[in-house]
């Protein structure tokens, strides 16, 4: 069969882009390797039959996480040399964390994975993997997903109050005060003798007054 | 194998030729293009110049929060798709859990519209 062909293919991608993520030189070309995994991953999902999960990661990951990061990375002026001169003075705190992550992950393996609790699938092809997630997701968690939503709320204001920087001094354009303007109110006509220079500065209120 | 991921067929083409051709393009102008450099050749030329400054600069943190309350509205939109399938089935119950749900997200919303985040001074 062609299936596990393409599970290899897909997670041996994954594996390597994840990789070339840690490894690569350039944290900009970090960026675009894990953009590499988050389609490699979209195929395992594929292959997992979790349609929407697969289309999510493109739309929100690709096309909005992975720019995120592809701004921090150039926002950040990061110095690589400078970032390894302090290889050797912190390589004690990344073993601990490595060590524990790997510990983390043979707890995660060494568990029977094979129950069903774990990968509860229905592939029966009568409803699509969309369905059987909003015939869940909005009513029996319904506390999990208001609680998102507040997380998002609380992530704009965040955002906003943090970043929200007001110049000083910017002419804006108002437009509709622009249109708002009459012909009365900007044009004023004012008789100018000829045969004296006029002073248009002094003048000028004198002669709205004038008009008045 | 099964008609769902024979759905997906066109796809895989579609890349397989994408990816088949773009290297046979870059393969084949290595192989029979003639490769004679020099430091004139390999140097910016006409209207290229060589980089004033490394491109790893400071810029303005605006771009991040358009960034930012992008990914918020994409979530918001992401949630939408099961909830528009599944509608007839979940009832009025799942419709006023999503409308709860859109209130909270709009408090957001007038909250940067009147605050001016949207607007690029």
């Amino acid at each position: 069969m062609i299936a596990p062909l393409f599970f290899y293919l897909f997670a041996l991608m994954t594996v390597v882009s994840g990789l070339m993520v840690i490894l690569a030189r350039n944290p900009v070309h970090s960026v675009l390797f894990l953009i590499l995994s988050f389609f490699n991953s979209a195929g395992l999902f594929v292959l997992l039959g979790a349609e929407f999960l697969a289309m999510l990661l493109v739309v929100v990951y690709v096309g909005a996480v992975a720019v995120l990061f592809l701004f921090v990375v150039m926002m950040l002026d990061i110095n690589i040399d400078e970032m390894r001169q302090g290889f050797r003075q912190h390589l004690p705190l990344g073993l601990v964390v490595g060590l524990i992550l790997i510990v983390e992950l043979l707890m995660v393996f060494t568990q029977d994975l094979s129950t069903d609790n774990v990968l509860a699938t229905n592939m029966s092809g009568e409803i699509s993997n969309t369905a059987m997630i909003g015939q869940v997701l909005y009513t029996e968690y319904l506390l999990n997903f208001q609680v998102a939503g507040l997380i998002l709320l609380v992530a704009m204001i965040g955002a906003i109050t943090l970043t929200m920087r007001h110049r000083e001094g910017v002419k804006r354009q108002n437009i509709s005060e622009q249109n708002s303007r009459t012909r009365d109110e900007t044009v004023q006509i004012v008789s100018v003798d000829s045969h004296v220079a006029p002073k248009v500065l002094d003048d000028s209120r004198a002669a709205n007054k004038r008009l008045q | 194998m099964s008609s769902y991921l024979m759905e997906y067929l066109p796809i895989v083409v579609f890349l397989a030729i994408a990816i088949g051709l773009s290297a046979a393009f870059v393969i084949g102008s290595v192989i029979v293009g003639a490769q004679r450099p020099d430091p004139e050749k390999l140097s910016a030329y006409e209207c290229g110049f060589e980089a004033f400054d490394d491109s790893r600069s400071r810029f303005d943190i605006r771009f991040y929060l358009v960034a930012i309350l992008f990914i918020i509205f994409d979530l918001e939109v992401a949630f939408l798709f099961p909830w528009a399938v599944s509608l007839g089935g979940i009832g009025a119950f799942g419709f006023w859990s999503m409308f709860v749900f859109l209130v909270v997200l709009t408090v957001g919303f007038i909250y940067e519209w009147k605050k001016g985040a949207l607007d690029w001074d």
